[in-house]
């Protein structure tokens, strides 16, 4: 049976390090692992960039590391709902790139699928086009996007087990599953963890391979 | 009533029994509200969800919400799934419908709704992607903005979400078709008239045979 990847926070704490490429799920903080972050906030790591499908709000999800002056770098498809993020970007502090919420996706998706880039036609005549080759397949344009990989991923489990099988109920799937497929380190956080056995392996959703360490989130 | 509700409302009847659609945050979610209750229309959100509800308020289910951020319901047909399939389904032109609103639209059917340079960049989010692979584009907007000035422009100034992308326009006085000799006007609200609507439209409209009505009251 193999051990338990179960750590404290404290061991999580020791992971973390300057300027570390982190991925971290979640939709508008559906599906983050909010307590992940507050431990990377009392760590103090620094010049982090962040790949998060959002900017979260400011006192939540990636909006916390971004308030605490911890990001220098933030890759989002939207960052409306967290002022900080504009008043950053305005003076020079913050570094946004936006990219659009499918491409995001896929990009996430083909580094953890080994695949060298997606062909999308989403931004073709935008500006997300620039500096992109324009590839035409069969008359058809598109964008080549080329894959995205972190250091770290910080992905959430409704519930999983000890290996780190996790299940994502309703919308809190969302970039989880491909970001624990994308990053050379990835720790789960979930509230409720339970023994290998216990979880019907076809509901499964992020699958324990791909798990490095587990932290237990504490009900608050 | 006020112009958003004539919007959607007026919108509603462009979905068809089966539609799978997705609204965009803001005005486009209260089509909702004006389906017809003889059609099934299944709302897709791109957060991971077909067969959103509404929204819940002074609830609380972190489970379940929309694009927003909002709580909402699911339906009994409903499904669950990852961005990376929730972008498929739309990239791959498996979604019939997609309604946002704007800030320009023009007449080659140019969108620009995600930045303003040095005012507002909120991001695409998942606009650029419904643009280009939706069946049906429909853009959303009051016909000037508040200080009078026409929406509907010859050509967008803003950065583009999208090129030459939208299919039809509704504005609380008129539905207009992206054709390629431009935009056609298709409809005007009973309480206006066509003059009035070329007079509050920057780009040219070519006039329909017949131009048909839509309710403002």
């Amino acid at each position: 049976m193999p051990q338990s990847k179960v750590i404290a926070k404290d061991k999580f704490k020791s992971l973390l390090k300057n300027n570390m490429k982190v991925m971290v799920g979640g939709f508008m903080t559906d599906g983050t692992p909010e307590q992940l972050i507050d431990a990377m906030v009392e760590s103090g790591v620094k010049n982090l960039t962040i790949i998060c499908n959002d900017g979260g709000y400011p006192d939540r999800g990636v909006g916390k590391l971004i308030a605490n002056g911890q990001v220098k770098t933030l890759i989002a498809s939207h960052v409306g709902l967290n002022p900080n993020v504009a008043k950053l970007m305005n003076s020079g502090e913050l570094e946004v790139q936006l990219v659009p919420q499918g491409t995001l996706a896929e990009i996430i998706r083909a580094k953890g699928a080994g695949l060298g880039g997606v062909l999308t036609p989403t931004g073709l005549g935008t500006l997300v086009q620039e500096g992109k080759d324009v590839i035409t397949v069969s008359g058809k344009q598109y964008l080549l996007e080329k894959p995205l990989g972190a250091d770290l991923a910080l992905v959430d489990a409704s519930y999983a087990d000890n290996f780190g099988n996790g299940v994502n109920i309703g919308t809190t799937r969302n970039f989880n599953p491909l970001m624990a497929m994308a990053a050379d380190l990835v720790v789960m956080g979930t509230y409720d963890v339970r023994e290998p056995g216990t979880i019907d392996p076809s509901s499964v959703t992020i699958h324990g391979v791909l798990i490095d360490y587990i932290v237990k989130i504490e009900e608050v | 009533m006020d112009a958003k509700q004539i919007i959607v409302r007026r919108v509603a009847k462009e979905l068809k029994n089966g539609d799978l659609v997705n609204l965009g945050i803001g005005l486009p979610t209260l089509v909702a509200d004006y389906i017809p209750s003889d059609i099934n229309v299944i709302l897709q959100s791109e957060n991971g969800m077909i067969g959103m509800g509404h929204i819940v308020d002074g609830e609380h289910d972190r489970n379940l919400t929309n694009a927003g951020g909002r709580t909402v319901t699911i339906l009994p047909h409903g499904s669950c799934f990852d961005s990376a399939f929730s972008f498929a389904l739309i990239r791959g032109g498996h979604v019939d419908v997609t309604v946002l609103g704007t800030l320009e639209v023009d007449q080659h059917g140019n969108i620009a709704n995600y930045m303003i340079p040095g005012k507002m960049v909120p991001g695409m989010g998942g606009a650029m992607d419904l643009v280009t692979g939706s069946k049906k584009v429909i853009v959303v907007t009051t016909h000037t903005d508040k200080f009078g000035n026409s929406k509907i422009l010859k050509q967008c100034s803003l950065p583009l979400t999208g090129m030459k992308c939208c299919d039809l326009i509704v504005t609380e006085l008129a539905v207009m078709e992206v054709t390629t000799d431009g935009l056609k006007l298709l409809e005007i609200a009973d309480n206006t008239t066509v003059d009035d609507v070329i007079a509050k439209t920057e780009a040219p409209l070519i006039l329909a045979k017949q131009i048909g009505t839509f309710s403002a009251n």
